[in-house]
């Protein structure tokens, strides 16, 4: 019985961590992005984007590599669209999030058909198009090792590239934040720009690389949904994944560490729900499989309303900077 | 006047047609990149939505959801509150119309379901914006992100009552049964035959509509509720000194806002597809935020933007028709674009204009 | 010439005044050479020319102040020459050379450094990285850091500027942000150091222990530039003085060769007495009395500590006190904007309990309360707003002014065209924006507001801040007749002539305390010594202030 459990357990951590790949990738996108005070809800169009340059690009050359560089292509340039409004022309960053989560929906399907006349899909991807599972050294010989076994075989092991890449980019982007001269800029210009600008730093510059780190990250997850995850792209493939990973980046209060646990538990809710779906669970019965969807929005919304901690968001967060008359 | 200040002109005619103008280009250089003529787009697009009466019903149709939706969006506006859960209350909006219509309709009339669709989906819409509207208030949790994570969950909540508490016995779309006469608002097709409109949806809904602008506009520019509203939205402190409570206007201003919103579901529900569905709101409460600001948050604005809006929806079908390759996701992108240009990029031209026409003006200090 | 000097210095930082300091100061201004050079330095903002061919000679070793009054343009030229905005025309030279400063970063390269009226500071970093933030060795943080705690302690030596540094900004009383930002110019090796409005958030004695750093600064050799509008500051603590007037450069002088009302006819172009012709008051019954009122801000700090007093109808009472001892809490709290912990106020013979009191605004303007707030841009006034609209804010729910539901547009306009010739307010337009209306038109478009409703109860904030010195004498006056038509008013403002001038009663707080009273004559030297802190002798024995 316990053995069964075990099993399931292990199987639905394993689907947590491939679920919490997209979802940690956008999550340390916006990380950046907000903590330079540029707040971006347009993670899911620049996701939807790199997800279709990714799938497009990885299909016409059938290589993975030269498809992730593609989604990152676009998923900047997307940055750089949201940076030109909110940064050089100050608009309102809420209106240019959804501007961009607009033309993504649109350009990518309206692309997809005129180049491939597949409904918008890209094309199923060919061998080498797609970023394939990693078996780590000795994954077979000690499967059956009890309990180390599984964890190091099937939990750890055989999962693709960009997962890893993930899960590496948490301690990376931690110490981009804590220990170099970028991330002091960074977490200061969303606190208060009027200091970074007093010291003789650029707020324009140090904010356009904020949101370029942002689309570099943002196209890394878009390329997991379509050359990782799936093998291609599909219509409205991120089904709402930015703003999961909008809400985890709350939840995570703008932390790296933070984030990677709320884009687990996130991806654990995901994970749980599919493989218990149409299952009676003991005491409970059955729970409709549209509460857990609906469950990271309702943690997050309990979180922004104070009953669980606080989430204070960078002080200078979505206001434009204005060298102010005195 | 104070410093750069454009002429009025300028800034209400000027600017706006300029930024439209641009997202039409772009638009137009997007469709020569696909291999069409944008020219013979636009005949399309004309050709669809204004090019006959039944077309323009259509677009009618559709401008009254964005009507609706830009209103909702636009009264936030004024109290300086981002409501960009249109999209979810619509949505619950829709299932007070649909209370109201699956218990009346097969004993009233028409006219009697109607102040009971109305009541309800302005209520249910409310409620679906009462909770981001005290948190933001009370707690300070931004009604942006708030406002987001409700549209998920009302995707969410949606979903499973129409899965299951509501779907109709032995169907396996997720939908209620379809509504009697007595949950079916007259097309206008039914009230002026001769007019020529066909089989186009537009029915009575366009004018709860326009009579939801006049009182807006009473609203906000007439009533001590209204002044309260836009003192708020302009200058929060000054508002608490002048006696305003800010918990007060942020609930109220959003109960507003998401009524607003919810009245869209009768012209989907009650005036079109009779019958409570999933996804009937699809990008509408998104839209309307495109409508606020292309009408700069001001009824007479919003109705010509939302027909705008409407040409496009309606307009862009026939063009999908006529020119396969454009889809209807064209219209997907002219949105994002007119956002961007008429929203993001605001201020774009004001540096050039302001150069233009600022040294002609007489300097005072 | 001497004596107005040491005046000053007597009252603001002490007696221990050290001449020896001042007359090599002068000797060095004689010799030395320029530090910085400004040359028909030109700026304007749209309409508005805020600098007008500016020349400016700033001698190497000097502590040289720039005084004018609000809106004279002495931000806009240090921001200039601090990189913040390109001068239209004109020529900078710095050590005799030919610059241009593009941007802060330039500044700071030429060994300019600025301490602004608003700290530039991370509240949530320490001490330390806000003196790294752009002055890192490297792309890695640890030896920047490192280097900058080392250098930290030398200052700290050197200087006598002691702060821990691994504090938090938050964490700090404002005394010592203001030492933090000193500490940034110096670490990025400033050889000129400009201080805009330096003191406005000090104490006396804080103030007192600046010009001491500054001093300091001085003797090792840098040049200070001194930005203030406050004429004590002035005459204690600068070797040269420099006077603007609606973005003109109108004086440079020696400090030791000028006097005060030299200096503040210059100021302002004539001469100007703050004197308000009044009767004596003839107070009666007190319509407004507070009993151990405490408010706590939102930090939790008590801000308002224990406070009783009165005011009578018919008299003036003044509150006096430097910026950010909580007088402003203290207004709030009475106007019904900010809740008290505890404490009890009586408004016209009624008694309210402020510690459970749930009253907003509105509700103490329903007790015949008015309220002219401190600042008139945050809380006065909606600058988006039409000057018929604001005429109305905060009374709009009065019968008077709306039908039901509704505004009665025509009774509202009726009512402003008749406040705007009362009122003499300019231009006579109440459909016009209030954005457009001039500081001292703002000012009168607020005191029309409060005082035509007739209050019993006037709260008075800074009536005057920002004001032309036309309104001001328009303002005081209005005030008085007010008093003079039996109400009772309470007033706050941080300039202490505007207290002497118009007070029956002076109230001096300090600390969120009330630590003293005085009556209509008070000696400025002592109310001087009582905002700083001192103890009141006279008063100890007959208790609180009432």
């Amino acid at each position: 019985m316990f053995e069964m459990y075990f099993q399931e357990l292990i199987l639905t951590l394993d689907s947590t961590l491939r679920l919490a790949t997209p979802l940690l990738l956008a999550c340390l996108a916006g990380l950046y992005s907000e903590r330079s005070g540029i707040v971006d809800i347009g993670l899911e169009g620049k996701m939807l984007g790199a997800a279709f340059g990714a799938g497009a690009v990885a299909y016409v050359t059938g290589n993975a590599f030269l498809g992730l560089a593609g989604g990152i292509v676009v998923s900047v340039g997307l940055a750089l669209l949201h940076g030109f409004a909110s940064i050089t022309n100050r608009g309102n960053q809420i209106v240019s999030g959804v501007a961009i989560n607009f033309l993504a929906a649109g350009l990518t399907v309206l692309l997809g058909q005129y180049w491939f006349s597949q409904g918008g899909r890209t094309p199923s991807l060919p061998q080498g198009g797609r970023f394939l599972d990693i078996t780590f050294p000795f994954a077979e010989e000690i499967r059956d090792i009890p309990y180390l076994g599984p964890v190091y075989s099937d939990l750890l092991s055989g999962h693709n590239l960009l997962v890893y890449v993930a899960f590496l980019a948490v301690p990376l982007t931690w110490w981009v934040l804590y220990r170099t001269r970028f991330g002091l800029h960074l977490r200061a210009v969303g606190e208060n720009p009027a200091a970074v600008d007093t010291a003789g730093i650029s707020v324009t510059w140090l904010r356009y690389r904020a949101v370029i780190a942002c689309g570099f990250f943002c196209g890394l997850a878009g390329s997991a949904l379509s050359i990782a995850l799936a093998s291609g792209f599909i219509k409205d493939m991120t089904a709402g994944k930015g703003f999961i990973a909008l809400a985890a980046l709350i939840f995570a209060k703008w932390k790296p560490v933070n984030a990677m646990l709320a884009c687990l538990l996130f991806g654990f809710l995901d994970a749980f729900a599919l493989r218990q779906q149409g299952k009676e669970l003991p005491l409970i019965g059955e729970v409709p499989s549209q509460f857990f969807q609906a469950l990271p929005y309702i943690l997050t919304v309990i979180l922004l309303a104070g009953f669980i901690g606080k989430a204070i968001p960078p002080k200078a967060a979505g206001v434009p900077y204005l060298k102010e008359r005195t | 006047m104070t410093a750069g200040q454009l002429p009025r002109w300028v800034d209400l005619g000027l600017i706006p047609f300029l930024n439209l103008a641009a997202a039409f280009l772009v638009s137009g250089l997007v469709v020569l990149l696909i291999g069409e003529n944008p020219l013979n787009a636009v005949y399309y697009l004309l050709l669809g939505s204004v090019g006959s009466v039944e077309g323009f019903g259509y677009t009618l149709f559709y401008a009254t959801n964005f009507i609706f939706t830009g209103l909702a969006v636009a009264v936030a506006f004024h109290a300086g509150l981002f409501n960009i859960g249109g999209e979810g209350q619509a949505y619950i909006g829709g299932l007070g119309v649909a209370f109201a219509c699956l218990a009346l309709d097969q004993y009233v009339p028409w006219y009697v379901t109607l102040p009971f669709a109305v009541v309800g989906s302005a209520i249910m819409g409310a409620a679906w914006a009462l909770i981001p509207g005290w948190l933001q208030a009370a707690r300070g949790s931004h009604v942006v992100i708030t406002t987001i994570m409700f549209n998920f969950i009302a995707a969410a909540l949606m979903g499973y009552l129409l899965n299951s508490v509501m779907k109709k016995p032995g169907s396996m779309q997720l939908e209620t049964r379809t509504f009697e006469d007595g949950g079916r608002l007259p097309f206008l097709n039914d009230i002026f035959p001769s007019a020529g409109f066909g089989f186009a949806p537009v029915n009575l809904s366009l004018f709860i509509a326009l009579i939801a602008c006049g009182l807006v506009w009473l609203l906000i520019w007439r009533t001590k509720l209204g002044f309260e509203i836009r003192s708020f939205g302009a200058n929060a402190t000054a508002a608490v000194y002048a006696g305003i409570s800010p918990v007060r206007i942020t609930v109220i201003t959003m109960l507003i806002s998401g009524g607003l919103a919810g009245m869209m579901a009768i012209n989907e529900i009650m005036g079109s597809q009779h019958r409570l569905l999933t996804d009937f709101v699809t990008g509408y409460g998104f839209v309307g935020i495109a409508v606020a600001l292309m009408g700069r948050a001001h009824p007479v604005g919003i109705i010509l933007a939302a027909i705008l809006f409407g040409m496009l929806y309606q307009g862009g079908a026939e063009l999908s028709f006529e020119m396969p390759s454009i889809t209807r996701d064209m219209i997907i992108v002219i949105q994002g674009l007119v956002i961007l240009f008429a929203g993001a990029l605001e201020y774009m031209f004001r540096p050039a204009l302001i150069r233009m026409f600022a040294p002609s003006r007489p300097v005072s200090a | 010439m001497e004596r107005a000097r040491s005046d000053g210095r007597t009252l603001l930082i002490g007696a221990n005044d050290n001449d020896n300091d001042k007359v090599s100061g002068l000797g060095e201004r004689m010799t030395g050479t320029a530090a910085i050079e400004l040359k028909n330095i030109n700026k304007s903002f749209g309409p508005v020319h805020a600098n007008k061919n500016i020349d400016l000679v700033v001698k190497k070793g000097s502590i040289h102040g720039i005084i004018g009054e609000n809106g004279a343009g002495k931000s806009t030229l240090m921001s200039i020459l601090y990189g913040f905005y390109q001068a239209d025309n004109g020529d900078i030279l710095v050590d005799g050379k030919k610059v241009t400063i593009p941007d802060s970063k330039a500044a700071i390269a030429m060994g300019i450094g600025m301490v602004h009226q608003h700290f530039m500071l991370v509240d949530n970093f320490s001490v330390l990285e806000n003196v790294v933030l752009g002055a890192e060795d490297s792309a890695m943080l640890a030896g920047g850091l490192s280097r900058a705690r080392t250098e930290l302690k030398r200052l700290e030596e050197e200087y006598e500027l002691r702060v821990d540094p691994d504090t938090l900004i938050q964490d700090l009383p404002v005394g010592l942000q203001q030492r933090v930002e000193i500490l940034k110019a110096l670490y990025r090796s400033a050889e000129v150091l400009i201080l805009d409005e330096p003191t406005g958030v000090l104490t006396p004695a804080e103030a007192d222990h600046l010009f001491k750093i500054l001093e300091v600064l001085k003797n090792e050799g840098k040049t200070v530039l001194l930005i203030t509008h406050k004429l004590r500051e002035i005459m204690a603590a600068t070797d040269t003085v420099s006077v603007m007037r609606r973005g003109e450069m109108v004086a440079t002088v020696a400090t030791a060769d000028t006097s005060m009302a030299q200096l503040a006819e210059l100021m302002v172009g004539r001469s100007v007495l703050l004197r308000v012709d009044k009767k004596p008051a003839e107070p009666k019954a007190p319509v407004l009395e507070v009993d151990n009122l405490t408010v706590t801000d939102s930090r939790g700090v008590q801000v308002v500590k224990d406070v009783s007093f009165n005011v009578r109808a018919g008299e003036i009472v003044g509150i006096a006190g430097v910026s950010g001892n909580g007088q402003s809490e203290l207004m709030e709290t009475l106007a019904g904007i900010r809740r008290a912990t505890r404490g009890s106020m009586k408004i016209n013979g009624e008694t309210i309990d402020m510690g459970s009191s749930t009253l907003d605004a509105a509700d103490m303007r329903a007790k015949n309360m008015g309220h002219v707030p401190e600042d008139r841009h945050r809380m006065g006034l909606i600058n988006s707003f039409s000057e018929y609209e604001n005429s109305i804010l905060g009374y709009h729910r009065d019968p008077a002014y709306s039908n039901g539901l509704f505004l009665d547009l025509g009774a509202i306009k009726k009512n402003a065209v008749g406040e705007i010739e009362k009122y003499d307010i300019r231009p006579p337009n109440p459909m016009l924006k209030t954005a457009s209306f001039s500081g001292g038109n703002q000012q009168k478009i607020v005191l029309a507001r409060e005082i035509e409703r007739d209050p019993e109860v006037l709260l008075v904030g800074q009536p005057t801040r920002g004001v032309d010195i036309g309104a001001i004498e328009f303002i005081h006056r209005r005030i008085v007749e007010l008093r003079d038509a039996g109400k009772g008013i309470l007033l706050v403002s941080v300039e202490l002539d505007e207290i002497r001038a118009l007070s029956d009663r002076v109230l001096i707080m300090f600390d969120g305390k009330i630590v003293g009273e005085r009556g209509e004559n008070a000696d400025e030297g002592e109310l001087g010594l009582l905002m700083a802190g001192v103890e009141d002798k006279k008063n100890a024995v007959e208790g609180d202030a009432r």
